[in-house]
């Protein structure tokens, strides 16, 4: 068989933001007439890779290939004008203005001659030929997610692509709506064009897409186009197999016979909503007893991110109860937007906890013993009291955000990826100070997107899918699968 | 954490003196005598003691109270724009109380004022604070535009209710001596509201760096995720009490005003106070004791801008070229530390712990 021309390939592609590495030799290769999946965990790259395609980044290094031939986006536009449109995360449209009006001003010549009439037939046009209804004169702020999306779609069709580009369509609509947008993009690759589709779900790539395309790290991994993989392969491919290998597990199992205590944390049928009110957990029901750690496996959007919030307190279920001690140490995922202000100092940063309840004067001076004190225990480097929290390395910054958490043995401590960013020295040093706190008696909790840190780390785990919540044995396939939604 | 103030002083004394330097030279393009401007400017401002006390820190007394009102709302991240109404809504409630009660003694009828003012000020913040917290109104807008509102309504009042007896002039009769504020020094002009700025000062200092309430107003200025997530703060609701605290300052420097040179109410009360204050604060870091020195510097500018123009016979308006100036300044130099990745210049404390 004599393998056609792909439509686009994007060889050995190197980007760096400052000292970021985004990308390193990544490839992308897509065939004309396919559905193409690109999958990776978060700062995998995908997006980066895709907007390199699309024009909206230039690479440091490689080459794109657009119908074999050598092509070098300095825009959009240009590439637009290549054939590639775009549908990105996070849409382009102005909410007070019509979908005409909308269309119209990312078409070419949006500033001469407007006339409403010849807008709204354009869309009119554009959503009959691609068999997308849409209202042409509906006011974007009134639409659904769905409908700004498809208009998003109409936007990126005015100039016929041959490649379209979408970057987590899904992750904005219900079941029925990505099932029939997935039918329509069909329609569009079943006329010759391709498409790339961004996705965290491995059954919906598998189930819509043609091939697959895995990042980690900004490298390309898996290059899939016969579907000849498994689930787990993909998974596998996903997540990387290297743990830490902090050597708990067998210290851990002496322990653990020892029977739990009280029960500490305890979600009731707690239906959970993030913080834009999009429901992400369904009547989940769990307890946390004191000396165990709950490890939570789940992909991006499956819920744990909201679960964790909710016993944390950061989020109030919507329907169902979540009942927690009153001082519960938090880990969150993002240390510099959510735990730390750089620029105050570590003393500064260590009395932040729950100074919502403070009252009274602040005795800086004892504060600040208690910080050295915490930053001792924590072994945390770079540093003093009088230290800004910004001048500390990231791995430092987590063990200090570890040090104020456990900080008055809280009874509960909740971390979300606590790991994240952290090389295998450090990601073992905050997991086995997340077991001793266990160990001292509180209740654990902890996100984590690797399974063998789970293992590693977890007395049981739970496996957020949909929204729904499960416990699972404590066997990475029986976790793997779990993820995937097979078992 | 005393880290970040050099910087922010050394950038402070540089964009002031950049400013001074650069309206020299309009000064001298515009065909005058800079030099004579100088020398002129210098001695209104600070060339003998009457001159420092009854210009210099005279005009420097509400600049600093309000400068302190102003960096109280940045601080937590509130952009109060509006400490102008602020101010002539605290001056408008003062004058009526202290009209209405004239016969009463100073012991009781000059903390009431005081009290009134700043309860005023509070109000005139707390409509713009309200709409920020129930409807998420954005608070330079409607601080902004509060202080037209309250313009007008001093209008209305020195024609209307308060009027003088004889009908004639848009002012307010004066207040009787029972409501005045002392003058500090004899043969002086400066009153005991320079006192009361520089008490206002301490204590938001103290406020800021000794209490809770305080510490986490300067959390929710710094990082409102952080707020919430980490110290499970309740970020609206001091950003509101922030924005009435800052009212409540500014009506009391209103207060100030007409109990310690005015004497009454009157159109153009005024020059604009509340916007020059803005500089005042980013000038001095919006740190207390940054705010008093900047204070300083803008009444001896003010106080030096008469001086030109009485002996020079320079418009004054190159003192507000100066103030412009010395606020583009400062915003583009934090632009420039943010975007180095520096900490952001003017939101840096002045803690001393």
């Amino acid at each position: 068989m004599i393998t056609p021309t792909p439509a686009l390939e994007l060889r050995s592609i190197d980007k760096r933001f400052g000292s970021t590495v985004a990308l390193t030799g990544a490839s992308l290769c897509v065939q004309p007439g396919t559905l193409h999946m690109l999958l990776g965990e978060n700062g995998a790259g995908k997006t980066t890779l895709l907007r390199i395609a699309a024009g909206l980044e230039r690479p440091d290094g490689g080459t794109i290939l657009l119908d074999g031939a050598e092509r070098r986006w300095r825009s959009r536009a240009e590439a637009i004008a290549g054939g590639v449109g775009t549908v990105e995360q996070h849409f382009g449209l102005v909410p007070t203005m019509t979908v005409a009006e909308n269309v119209a001003l990312a078409g070419p010549g949006a500033l001469t001659g407007f006339s409403p009439r010849r807008a709204a037939r354009t869309v009119e046009e554009i959503s009959t030929r691609i068999g997308l209804s849409v209202d042409a004169n509906a006011v974007i702020g009134d639409l659904p997610v769905s409908g700004q999306q498809r208009v998003e779609i109409i936007k990126a069709l005015a100039k016929p692509p041959r490649i379209l580009i979408l970057d987590e369509p899904t992750a904005v609509l219900a079941p029925a709506e990505s099932l029939a947008l997935y039918e329509w993009l069909r329609t569009f690759v079943d006329g010759g064009n391709a498409a790339v589709v961004i996705t965290h779900h491995v059954r919906e790539a598998r189930a819509n897409g043609d091939a697959i395309t895995v990042l980690r790290r900004g490298r390309t991994v898996l290059e899939a186009p016969h579907r000849g993989e498994t689930e787990g392969d993909v998974l596998r491919a996903i997540l990387g197999e290297a743990s830490p290998g902090s050597g708990l597990r067998a210290g851990r199992h002496a322990e653990s016979i020892a029977s739990h205590g009280d029960v500490v944390l305890r979600a009731t049928a707690a239906t959970i909503a993030d913080e834009k009110g999009v429901v992400r957990v369904r009547e989940a029901s769990l307890v946390v007893r004191r000396g165990e750690v709950l490890g939570v496996a789940g992909v991006e959007g499956a819920g744990h991110r909201e679960l964790l919030r909710a016993l944390a307190g950061r989020l109030t279920p919507q329907t169902g109860t979540v009942e927690g001690p009153d001082a519960i140490g938090f880990i969150p995922e993002d240390r510099l937007r959510e735990a730390l202000v750089a620029d105050f100092s570590l003393t500064e940063n260590f009395i932040l906890r729950a100074s919502g309840r403070r009252r009274g004067r602040i005795a800086w001076r004892t504060e600040a013993e208690r910080t050295a004190r915490g930053i001792a225990e924590f072994d945390v480097r770079g540093g003093g009291p009088a230290t800004l929290a910004g001048a500390l390395s990231g791995g430092n910054q987590q063990r200090f955000v570890l040090a104020r958490e456990c900080d008055n043995s809280p009874d509960a401590v909740i971390a979300e990826s606590p790991t994240r960013g952290l090389d295998i020295r450090a990601s073992a040093a905050a997991l086995q100070a997340l077991r001793a706190r266990a160990a001292a008696g509180a209740a654990v909790v902890v996100h984590s997107i690797d399974i063998d840190e789970l293992l590693d780390v977890a007395d049981r785990v739970i496996v957020c899918r949909g929204g729904q919540v499960r416990e699972v044995p404590m066997r990475a396939d029986a976790i793997g699968a779990a993820l995937v939604g097979v078992a | 954490m005393t880290s970040g103030l050099p910087r922010v002083r050394g950038t402070a004394a540089a964009v002031f003196f950049a400013s001074i330097a650069l309206v020299a030279v309009c000064i001298w393009a515009a065909g005058y005598d800079a030099s004579r401007a100088g020398s002129a400017a210098w001695n209104a401002a600070f060339g003998s003691p009457f001159a420092f006390f009854s210009g210099t820190l005279k005009r420097a007394t509400p600049l600093l109270t309000l400068g302190i009102a102003i960096s109280v709302a940045f601080r937590a991240g509130v952009l109060n724009i509006g400490a102008d109404g602020q101010f002539l809504a605290g001056a408008a409630a003062s004058v009526a109380v202290a009209l209405t009660f004239s016969s009463w003694p100073r012991m009781v009828l000059l903390p009431m004022e005081l009290l009134v003012g700043a309860c005023a000020g509070a109000a005139w913040a707390g409509g713009a604070a309200v709409l920020k917290r129930r409807y998420a109104v954005g608070e330079v807008v409607s601080t902004l535009l509060l202080n037209f509102v309250a313009t007008n309504l001093i209008g209305y009042l020195v024609r209307g209710p308060l009027q003088e007896p004889s009908h004639s002039y848009p002012q307010t009769p004066q207040i009787a001596p029972a409501g005045r504020l002392p003058i500090l020094l004899p043969g002086q002009r400066l009153h005991w509201g320079f006192v009361i700025a520089v008490a206002v000062a301490i204590g938001a200092w103290w406020f800021f760096q000794r209490t809770a309430a305080g510490f986490r107003m300067r959390v929710v200025g710094a990082s409102p995720s952080v707020a919430y997530s980490a110290g499970l703060i309740d970020v609206g609701a001091v950003q509101a009490r922030a924005l009435i605290a800052s009212g409540a300052i500014a009506g009391l420097a209103g207060c100030c005003e007409v109990a310690g040179v005015t004497y009454g109410l009157y159109e153009g009360l005024s020059p604009g106070y509340g916007y020059t204050a803005i500089a005042v604060a980013l000038l001095g870091g919006l740190g207390a004791g940054g705010v008093v020195v900047s204070a300083l510097l803008f009444g001896a500018l003010a106080a030096g801008a008469d001086g030109m123009q009485r002996d020079a016979g320079i418009p004054p308006e190159f003192a507000s070229i100066a103030a412009a100036m010395m606020i583009l300044g400062m915003l583009i130099a934090s632009t420039v530390q943010r975007a180095r990745g520096a900490a952001p210049a003017p939101i840096r404390s002045d803690a001393g712990s």
